[in-house]
């Protein structure tokens, strides 16, 4: 039926996932650890009796562990939030509420992500400004517009470890110090990098830091922020005072402590994981970089270890991602058809992307699931799929 | 597996194998409609024979539905009168193809329009 439907022959109908950026499946070693803590060790860990504290205990050895991963210098400067969209709410906001008196502009890099720029927006309402800093065609910030557009009144600069779309690498100890030198505090996006490539909030100077548990084979439900010793944030979540105060709400203790467990793993296995995924992904550029008109995007090099995007001319990324789909590979599109809002993905634009050539992304974000042995059926699969719809599509020659 | 977005199965399989695809040398009629720029374009050539749409082939660039509907409106227009076809709405593509998504129906259902180009062309022609 399937085969019918492909008209594919030959192609193992075995699944291929290859969208880790949009969700990843739990660890198993990270689910047998934290499973207790679902139906046996339920206690609040604000309660004061025995099995309170353990969980509690639980809590903070997951603290530690999410700290050890980024280098910070205290446990208690990591703070457990819901999702990444939570913590990346509470470093704008969080920051720009609380030191008002020393700014009231806020920036960001053209590609940050839609839960950064969005609180911003929000902020403008309340009486702050906002700038974007231009990204290059490989998607790095431009440091001299960075340093223009940095005032004293600058409380909070935000920018992506490395972007999900495009996989590029931000220099970010360079941009702490051009920040420091004329800003406040450096927010740092680290949803798509953390577990995956290393991070040190000491020796970049971080002030604040969103890691995602989902991202590193964690359960859902759990991100952390950290933030810089001394580094005064407002709480954007009022109620019981957990978490210092800064963030309320009785704590999935299921999902940190797998948080935890992830974070400790990912930074057991990130030496070989990646190297083993960066031969995956080399493999995948060369080949699928053969198909005519096929455009890398993202930076060439300083690019995430997981990650593969590219882009079409004549042919549009829902097709290329339904296509696929029916070959039961899963990848991801910045495609305006496949978004909520019906533009193209605002990244694409910020690289410089025409509308038209950004409906024709492709994104592949590699995990443990893949191996080498995959690239050949991938990489028929993506032939196939461009070629079928090139031949369709009114803007190619081919017939 | 194969609910996308909610697409039907129709949907799916007319985007899979989609009929009447390809162009046509010197056609009675050629309709184009939409912009690359907006992520659908549709081209749509007819050969005419005593006002009934003899032969009709299509080319598409966009997303799943704009393909599938294309290929739906050929099928649909394919033997009819011209007055006939010009009847042809975007929701008759729609229910032929058990409905789209509503975030689809306007931006990629546009081969009814392309159609409709492609006869106003036909009867321009014949004047």
């Amino acid at each position: 039926m399937l085969e019918q439907l492909c008209g594919f022959d030959g192609i193992d109908m075995k699944r291929i996932y290859l969208d880790h950026a949009s969700s990843m499946p739990i660890d198993p070693r990270v689910l047998k650890f934290a499973m207790p803590f679902l139906n046996k060790n339920y206690e609040n860990p604000s309660s004061i009796y025995s099995g309170g504290l353990e969980t509690k205990r639980a809590i903070e050895e997951s603290r530690r562990k999410i700290a050890e991963l980024v280098n910070a210098e205290n446990t208690n400067n990591i703070i457990f939030t819901s999702s990444a969209t939570e913590s990346n709410n509470l470093a704008i906001k969080g920051t720009a509420l609380r030191n008002i008196g020393n700014g009231k502009n806020i920036l960001a890099s053209a590609i940050e992500h839609i839960s950064v720029l969005n609180p911003m927006k929000e902020l403008q309402k309340n009486g702050y400004t906002y700038d974007i800093i231009p990204v290059d065609s490989n998607g790095l910030v431009d440091l001299d517009r960075l340093e223009n557009l940095l005032t004293n009144q600058t409380i909070i600069t935000s920018i992506m470890y490395a972007n999900n779309e495009i996989g590029t690498i931000e220099p970010i100890k360079k941009i702490s110090k051009i920040v420091h030198e004329n800003g406040k505090y450096l927010h740092v996006d680290a949803t798509a990098s953390a577990g995956r490539i290393p991070i040190d909030v000491q020796d970049q100077e971080i002030d604040l830091l969103t890691i995602s548990s989902n991202d590193m084979y964690g359960p859902r439900g759990a991100s952390a922020l950290y933030v810089k010793q001394g580094l005064k944030i407002q709480s954007i979540l009022p109620g019981g005072g957990q978490e210092r105060g800064i963030r309320s709400g009785t704590e999935n203790v299921f999902a940190i402590v797998g948080m935890g467990e992830a974070a400790r793993l990912a930074k057991n296995d990130m030496n070989m994981e990646s190297s083993r995924l960066k031969n995956i992904r080399d493999k995948l550029i060369h080949e699928i970089l053969k198909i005519d008109n096929a455009y890398l995007t993202g930076h060439p090099v300083k690019r995430l270890p997981h990650h593969v995007s590219f882009r079409f001319s004549h042919i549009e990324g829902e097709s290329i991602l339904l296509n696929m789909d029916m070959s039961n590979i899963q990848i991801s599109t910045g495609s305006a058809c496949s978004s909520k809002t019906l533009e193209p993905s605002h990244v694409l634009l910020a690289i410089g992307l025409k509308h038209e050539e950004a409906h024709g992304s492709m994104v592949i974000t590699l995990g443990k699931s893949n191996n080498l042995e995959l690239v050949p059926d991938i990489v028929k699969v993506v032939k196939e799929t461009v070629n079928r719809l090139r031949k369709l599509s009114p803007l190619s020659n081919l017939r | 597996m194969a609910k996308q977005i909610g697409y039907s199965k129709k949907v799916m399989d007319h985007f899979m194998n989609p009929k009447n695809v390809g162009i046509m040398e010197n056609p009675d009629g050629y309709g184009k409609v939409g912009n690359p720029v907006c992520g659908d374009l549709m081209e749509i050539f007819i050969k005419v024979k005593d006002d009934i749409i003899e032969d009709i082939k299509f080319k598409t660039f966009g997303c799943g539905s704009a393909i599938a509907t294309s290929s739906m409106v050929t099928e649909l227009a394919k033997g009819k009168n011209i007055d006939e076809a010009l009847k042809i709405t975007r929701n008759d593509v729609a229910d032929e193809l058990d409905g789209l998504p509503p975030q689809k129906m306007h931006c990629s259902n546009l081969a009814a329009d392309a159609l409709q180009e492609a006869i106003k062309d036909y009867k321009k022609k014949k004047k």
